[in-house]
């Protein structure tokens, strides 16, 4: 073995000029994150609003989710990328598909990865949503409709405010997931963490160490997303519950 | 408004049929090792021997923090160059694609002992304890007790899994490896069309796997009436 091992490598000004190798890094660290938290928000917020939509007696309302639900579990993360990325904006009316294409490379990239993984995780936040508003006791939204609250009052008072307490422990491994699942975007050239790893290869010719530091920053984001994760449930556990006080 | 032509895909149809072929034997080839180094990595994370309960628990913790991107790209990139020069290989040997499939596969069987280590832990202790009573050894009461009611209670998480594999074999692409939808999106990019090789490549893997995700629960309901 001649591997010239040399970690001084990232605190060499990059190719650029104006930065370090390690700013690379971290540029891309900061995009997987802010692509990764904001593809969050919103798959909570449809993830919620699906999972609910499944659970009501409307079939037509139920019969729509549980559509949603399917056509996002069941295509490739890769392929739904693809087509956010190279086919929506050829079928979108001509002067906005123009508009789009002329707008900022990057902001095309990071805006069609930023939907494709909310659409994706939302589908599966919302059967976790869906199973938490189920494993309540029947006599929960029962009561609720006995004391003359209407339907989406007993949703809104008595059976999502303990639904969404049960389900934070199983979205806390979507939310890993999300993280992980943002290293796809890297095939559309959005620079994100695994993408600057590849790019760190070509430039610094130190692929073991490259690589190394690339994973220790996803091990990195996994271990705090863990970390914050278990605090939050402890903090929201429903007491009388396993786990709970 | 956007021109579909979709004439280029009844002639590509032969090529398609080749790449589905690779992600399915890639598919196969990951299930089956998956679970059986899954298998042996449960009996250890559940092992009373600590160095290889650490072991496992190390393996499958690292391999679920990272994403499978990152690992593919290790062992495409990084492990063949590594092996080249510790054996001295000539240079021209391309270990690339034996190692993303065995990379793939590695990291599938952390999922997979997750799913058996569920299924052993199902098992009454009653169970291990009665063959322990029988006089049958460690490894018989696995083999021949716990395993195959553990394999039985699992069957329908494990072709979960397989599906949701199934799905994963499409990020070969960071690899080159042509499986469907690298020879999809080959086919598209060459005639011009990649749209509709796009949504048709969607198409088949929504009615490929939903038409599997619907077996899978007929199944269940057969095993575990509800």
């Amino acid at each position: 073995m001649s591997y010239q091992w040399n970690w001084g490598v990232f605190l060499q000004p990059s190719a650029s000029g104006d930065d370090t190798y390690l700013g690379w890094m971290f540029a891309g660290f900061k995009m997987t994150v802010a692509l990764s938290l904001s593809a969050w928000v919103l798959a909570l917020l449809l993830g919620a609003l699906i999972g609910v939509l499944r659970t009501v007696p409307n079939r037509g309302l139920a019969g729509f989710a549980s559509g949603y639900v399917e056509l996002f579990r069941n295509i490739p993360l890769l392929v739904q990328l693809f087509i956010w990325y190279f086919v929506l904006p050829e079928l979108l009316p001509e002067s906005l598909g123009n508009a789009y294409k002329q707008s900022n490379p990057v902001m095309q990239q990071f805006l069609a990865s930023m939907v494709c993984l909310a659409l994706f995780t939302s589908a599966r936040v919302a059967e976790q949503v869906r199973a938490g508003i189920n494993s309540l006791p029947k006599g929960q939204k029962n009561a609720g409709l006995a004391l003359g609250f209407t339907l989406p009052q007993t949703y809104r008072f008595v059976m999502l405010p303990m639904a969404f307490r049960l389900v934070v422990p199983p979205l806390t491994s979507e939310f890993l997931n999300i993280f992980k699942n943002s290293a796809v975007c890297s095939t559309i050239g959005l620079l994100e963490l695994a993408a600057q790893g590849r790019q760190l290869v070509d430039y610094t010719a130190q692929p073991y160490e490259s690589f190394i530091a690339v994973t220790l920053a996803y091990l990195t984001i996994n271990v705090t997303v863990m970390f914050l994760m278990h605090r939050f449930e402890r903090h929201i556990v429903v007491p009388g519950y396993i786990g709970g006080k | 408004m956007y021109d579909f032509d979709w004439s280029s895909i009844p002639g590509a149809l032969p090529f398609l049929w080749k790449g589905m072929k690779i992600s399915l034997e890639i598919t196969i080839q990951a299930v089956v090792f998956g679970i059986v180094w899954g298998t042996l990595l449960a009996m250890m994370r559940l092992s009373s021997v600590k160095p290889l309960s650490w072991f496992a628990a190390g393996y499958v913790n690292l391999f679920r923090a990272i994403p499978l991107v990152m690992v593919l790209l290790w062992f495409f990139l990084i492990v063949p160059k590594f092996i080249e020069q510790l054996f001295g290989l000539p240079p021209g040997t391309d270990l690339r694609l034996t190692s993303a499939m065995i990379g793939f596969a590695l990291f599938e069987s952390a999922y997979y002992s997750e799913i058996i280590r569920a299924g052993i832990q199902s098992v009454p202790k009653g169970q291990v304890a009665a063959a322990s009573a029988l006089g049958m050894t460690y490894a018989q009461s696995m083999r021949l007790v716990v395993l195959p009611q553990a394999f039985r209670n699992m069957v329908p998480l494990l072709l979960t899994q397989a599906i949701i594999l199934f799905q994963d074999t499409s990020l070969v692409y960071v690899s080159a490896l042509a499986d469907f939808f690298g020879a999809a999106y080959k086919v598209g990019d060459r005639d011009g069309r990649l749209v509709e090789m796009l949504l048709f490549a969607g198409a088949v893997y929504f009615v490929v796997c939903y038409s599997a995700s619907q077996i899978v629960k007929r199944l269940q309901k057969k095993y575990h009436p509800a």
